[in-house]
C-alpha cells in the first residue's frame, strides 16, 4: 500500500494551524478585550488567566511556520513573500504583547505603556493574521516556483474583513475564557462582551461566507453544485446550533459551555474553510502534492511526530490542568 | 549603492534579528541548566540557599526566555518571507530538523515553563523539579536541532539535488551528524555554559563589593551571593579549558573544510609556509593584502597543524568570487579569542584564590568581574559572525550562493521592515535589558524575608520598596 504523506501532512499541519487558532485566540482575546476593562486588579486576573499558557499557545504558530518549512517547502516560499508585510507585522505585534507579559509586572507608574502595548499588539496581531488569511483565500500570483506579485497586493477589502472578522471572532474568544476563568467585575464585563462579539462575530461570518464563494469557481462548485452541496450544508447548520448553544449557556449563566460553543464556531469555520481550499494549499495554483516535499522528508517527519504530537497534547493538557478553575483575585501565579 | 538593494538589505535584516535572538538562548540554554541544578540540589541537601538563588535567577530567565521566545517566532517566518529560493531548495532537508526543534525542543519548554515559573505550589517540590529539568532538557534539544541545521549550511552532506533544483536528503544520519555539527554543538553548548557563567559571577562579584562596601539591601543572604559566585568560579575554571580544546577542534575542523574561511580568520592572502599567526592588521580586500601586520612566524602552522612545518592556503589560491569578506571575520575572531583568553586567566586565578581562602575579598577579581559580565555574549556574537560572514558568498556552502537564496521582494518593502525591527528591538528588548538590570541590582534574600517580602506582590522581594504597589498588595498574595 502507498501511503500518501503530503496527505498526512496536510492533515497535520491543517490541525497544528487549527490548534494554534483556538489556543492563541483566547489569550489574543484576552488582549483585545483588555482596553474595555478598567481598574488595576480587573486587569491583573485578565493576564494572569493567560500567563502560564500563552507560550505554550505561540509555540503552534512556530509549528505551522515551520511546519509549513518541512513538509510543505514551495507552499512556505510562495506564501511568504506574498504576505511580507502583513507577516512582519503579526511577527512586530506579537513582540509587543509577549514582552508586556513580564514586563508590566516590573513597572507602576509608567505600567499603562505596557497595557497598551498588550492591548495594541494584541490587535494588531489578529488583525494582521486575518488579513494574511483572508489575502491566501483570496488568492496569490505564482509565477513557476515563486510568488510573481508586487507588495502591497495582499491588502484588498476582502481580507480588510477578514481581519476585522478575526478580530471580533478572537474577542469572543477571550471574552468566553474570562466568562470561564474570571470572577466580579472580570466575569460581568465578559458576559457582555461575549454576546455582543458572538451576535457580530455571527454577521461577520454571513458575509465572509457569501463572499468566498465569488473568489474562485473551486469554491463555487463546491459550495453550491448537486451532489457535493449535499454534504457541505450540515457545516453552515452546525454553525446555527453552535451559536445557539452560545447564547443558550450565556443566558442560563454556564461558565464552559460559551466558550466551548465559541471553539465549536471556529471549528466550524474552519472546516468550512478546509472543504473551500482543498486539494490546493494556495488556491487555484498550488496543490498539497506539489507543494509537499519529497516522501523520505515527510516520513522522516511523521515518524518522530506520530510520536512527540500525542506527547504535546498529554502536557500542553496537564498544564492546563495545573491552572485549572478561577484565576481569582488572589491568585499566587507571580509568587 | 549597492547596500541598499533588497539582497544587502535582507541581509542585514537577518543578522541583526538573528543576533538579537542569539544572545537569548545563549543565556538561557544555560540558565535553564543552572536553574534544573539549584532546584534538584535543593530537593537533595534540603538547604535552603539554592531555593532562594533558584527564585532569584527564576525571575531574571523569565523575562529573557519571554524575549527569546518572540525573537524566535521571527526566525521561523523570515527563512520564508525574505530568503524564499532558499526555503524552497533546502525545505526537504531542513524544515524536517527545523520541525523536530518544534516538536522535540519548543513545546517541551513552554509546556513546562508555565509550571516551572508559577506552579511550585500547585504541582509539589518533585514535579516542579522536574518540570525545571524539562525545560532545561528542551533548551538543550533546541541547540542541538538548529545547531545541525546551521552545520548542514557550513558542511552539507547526505544529500542529492532532485530534478527541480532542491537538495533531497539521502542519508539522515549524514544530514544531521555533517562534518562540523559535533564540533560546532560542543563549541556553542560550552560557550552557552560560560556566557551564562560569567553572568552570574558578575552579579555575584557586583554584590559582594556592595556588601564590601556595606551598601547591602538589609535582609540579602551572604550565603547566596558566595554560593552563586563560587558554582561561577568551578565553572570558568573547568569550562574554559574545554572550551579553548573544543574551539581548537573546530578550527582544525573548519581548516578541512573551509579552508577559505581559515585564511579569513587567520588573515592571509597570500599561501603560507610555514604559516604565521597574524596577532594584528588591517585587511585590505581590494588589493588583497593585510596593512600593518603584526606577525609571529610557525605559530600559525603550530596551531591549525600542530606542528612547525605545514602551511596554509590564503586568499589568492582560490577564485575571487569564492572570497567571503575578511575584516569581520578577522577581527571578531580575535574578539572572541581574547575573551577565551581573559577567561581562561580568570578561572587560573580564581583557583588559585581559592586556594588561599580569599576567593571572596579579592577586590581586584571582582571588578574584573563585574566588567567581563557581559564578555560571554560578546564571545558569542563574535564567534557567530566568524562562522557566518566566514561561510559567504554561499549560504550552503559550496552549492548555493546567497545571491540565488533571496526572495521575489522589492527593497523598499525590506528596507521598511528592517527599520521597524530595529526600532521595536531596541526600544522593547532596551527596556528588557533595563528590567534584568533592575533585577540584578537587588540581591538574592533570605527566605524568611523572602517570604514576608514577596507574598504581597510578584516578584517583589527584589524590587525596591519605593517600587512597590500598596494598592494591590493585598490583593495578589
Amino acid at each position: 500500500m502507498i501511503i500518501d504523506y503530503a496527505l498526512i501532512w496536510a492533515g497535520l499541519i491543517a490541525f497544528a494551524v487549527l490548534a494554534y487558532v483556538v489556543l492563541d485566540g483566547f489569550d489574543l482575546g484576552v488582549g483585545i478585550l483588555f482596553p474595555f476593562v478598567k481598574g488595576e486588579e480587573n486587569r491583573d486576573q485578565m493576564m494572569n488567566s493567560v500567563a502560564p499558557l500563552w507560550d505554550g499557545n505561540e509555540t503552534w504558530l512556530v509549528l505551522g511556520g515551520g511546519g509549513l518549512f518541512a513538509v510543505f517547502p514551495l507552499a512556505y516560499a510562495i506564501i511568504m513573500p506574498a504576505l511580507y508585510a502583513p507577516i512582519f507585522i503579526m511577527l512586530l505585534a506579537l513582540v509587543f504583547r509577549g514582552v508586556a507579559f513580564e514586563f508590566r509586572w516590573k513597572e507602576t507608574k509608567n505600567q499603562y505603556l505596557w497595557d497598551i502595548a498588550f492591548a495594541g499588539g494584541s490587535i494588531v496581531a489578529t488583525f494582521a493574521q486575518g488579513v494574511s488569511l483572508g489575502a491566501l483565500v483570496q488568492g496569490i500570483p505564482v509565477m513557476g516556483r515563486a510568488y510573481s506579485g508586487g507588495w502591497w497586493e495582499w491588502l484588498t477589502p476582502f481580507s480588510l474583513l477578514t481581519g476585522l472578522a478575526l478580530v471580533v471572532g478572537y474577542a469572543l474568544l477571550g471574552a468566553t475564557w474570562l466568562v470561564m476563568k474570571g470572577e466580579g467585575e472580570v466575569y460581568d464585563k465578559a458576559h457582555r462582551f461575549a454576546k455582543v462579539t458572538g451576535l457580530g462575530l455571527l454577521v461577520l461570518i454571513g458575509l465572509v461566507s457569501l463572499w468566498t464563494p465569488f473568489l474562485h469557481d473551486q469554491f463555487m462548485a463546491r459550495w453550491f453544485s448537486w451532489p457535493s452541496m449535499l454534504y457541505v450544508v450540515p457545516v453552515p447548520l452546525l454553525v446555527l446550533l453552535a451559536a445557539y448553544l452560545l447564547f443558550d449557556g450565556l443566558k442560563k449563566g454556564y461558565v464552559n459551555q460559551p466558550y466551548l460553543s465559541a471553539v465549536s464556531l471556529f471549528v466550524l469555520s474552519y472546516i468550512g474553510l478546509v472543504i473551500s481550499f482543498f486539494p490546493y494549499i494556495v488556491p487555484s495554483s498550488v496543490t498539497i502534492w506539489d507543494a509537499a516535499a519529497p516522501d523520505v522528508s515527510l516520513h522522516f517527519l511523521l515518524v518522530g511526530a506520530v510520536v512527540l504530537i500525542p506527547l504535546i497534547l498529554m502536557y500542553t493538557g496537564y498544564a492546563y490542568w495545573v491552572f485549572r478553575g478561577k484565576v481569582g483575585k488572589t491568585s499566587g501565579y507571580h509568587a | 549603492m549597492e547596500w541598499f538593494d533588497a539582497l544587502h538589505l535582507a541581509r542585514l535584516q537577518f543578522a541583526f534579528t538573528v543576533a538579537f535572538h542569539i544572545i537569548f538562548p545563549a543565556f538561557t540554554i544555560g540558565l535553564a541548566s543552572y536553574l534544573f541544578v539549584l532546584n534538584a540540589a535543593h530537593q537533595v541537601t534540603r538547604k535552603p540557599v539554592y531555593l532562594d538563588l533558584f527564585n532569584y535567577w527564576k525571575k531574571i530567565f523569565a523575562l529573557s526566555f519571554g524575549m527569546g521566545v518572540v525573537s524566535g517566532i521571527v526566525m521561523s517566518y523570515q527563512f520564508g518571507t525574505n530568503w524564499s529560493v532558499f526555503a524552497d531548495k533546502v525545505g526537504p532537508i531542513l524544515g524536517p530538523l527545523v520541525g523536530y526543534e518544534v516538536l522535540s525542543a519548543f513545546f517541551l519548554e513552554a509546556g513546562f515553563l508555565g509550571v516551572m515559573l508559577f506552579g511550585r505550589e500547585r504541582v509539589g517540590e518533585k514535579l516542579h523539579v522536574f518540570a525545571t529539568a524539562m525545560v532545561a532538557l528542551g533548551t538543550f534539544a533546541s541547540g542541538f536541532w538548529i545547531l545541525a541545521v546551521n552545520s548542514w549550511m557550513q558542511t552539507p552532506d547526505g544529500y542529492v539535488i532532485n530534478a527541480v533544483g532542491q537538495f533531497v536528503p539521502d542519508d539522515w544520519f549524514k544530514v544531521i551528524f555533517n562534518p562540523s555539527f559535533p564540533h560546532r554543538l560542543l563549541h556553542m553548548m560550552l560557550a552557552a555554559y560560560l556566557t551564562t557563567a560569567f553572568v552570574v559571577a558578575g552579579v555575584a562579584a557586583y554584590h559582594l563589593l556592595k556588601v564590601r562596601a556595606g551598601k547591602e539591601t538589609p535582609g540579602f543572604s551572604i550565603d547566596a551571593v558566595k554560593k552563586m559566585f563560587s558554582m561561577a568560579m568551578w565553572m570558568a575554571a573547568i569550562v574554559v579549558p574545554m572550551q579553548i580544546y573544543a574551539g581548537d577542534a573546530q578550527g582544525l575542523n573548519t581548516l578541512q573544510y573551509q579552508p577559505l574561511k581559515i585564511a579569513a580568520m587567520e588573515g592571509h592572502f597570500e599561501d603560507q609556509k610555514p604559516a604565521g599567526l597574524v596577532l594584528f592588521g588591517i585587511p585590505n580586500q581590494e588589493e588583497a593584502k593585510m596593512e600593518y601586520k603584526v606577525e609571529i612566524p610557525v605559530l600559525g602552522s603550530l596551531i591549525l597543524h600542530h606542528n612547525l612545518t605545514e602551511g596554509l592556503r590564503g586568499y589568492k589560491s582560490f577564485p575571487r568570487a569564492e572570497w567571503p569578506p575578511m575584516a569581520p571575520p578577522f577581527f571578531a575572531f580575535r574578539i572572541m579569542v581574547g575573551i577565551g583568553m581573559l577567561m581562561l586567566f580568570i578561572g587560573m586565578w580564581s583557583l588559585w584564590l581559592r586556594y588561599k581562602k580569599r576567593l571572596y575579598d579579592t577586590p581586584m577579581l571582582l571588578k574584573t568581574l563585574v566588567i567581563m559580565g557581559p564578555s560571554g555574549f560578546i564571545a558569542v556574537i563574535s564567534g557567530w559572525v566568524v562562522t557566518e560572514v566566514g561561510r559567504q558568498p554561499y549560504t550552503v556552502y559550496g552549492l548555493l550562493r546567497t545571491v540565488d537564496s533571496l526572495s521575489p521582494i522589492e527593497a523598499p518593502a525590506v528596507a521598511a521592515s528592517l527599520v521597524a525591527f530595529i526600532i521595536v528591538y531596541f526600544t522593547l528588548f532596551g527596556s528588557g535589558f533595563y528590567y534584568i538590570f533592575r533585577q540584578m541590582k537587588n540581591p538574592p534574600m533570605l527566605s524568611e524575608v523572602v517570604l514576608s517580602h514577596t507574598s504581597p506582590i510578584r516578584a517583589a522581594g527584589f524590587v525596591h520598596p519605593e517600587f512597590k504597589k500598596p494598592s494591590i498588595a493585598g490583593a495578589k498574595s
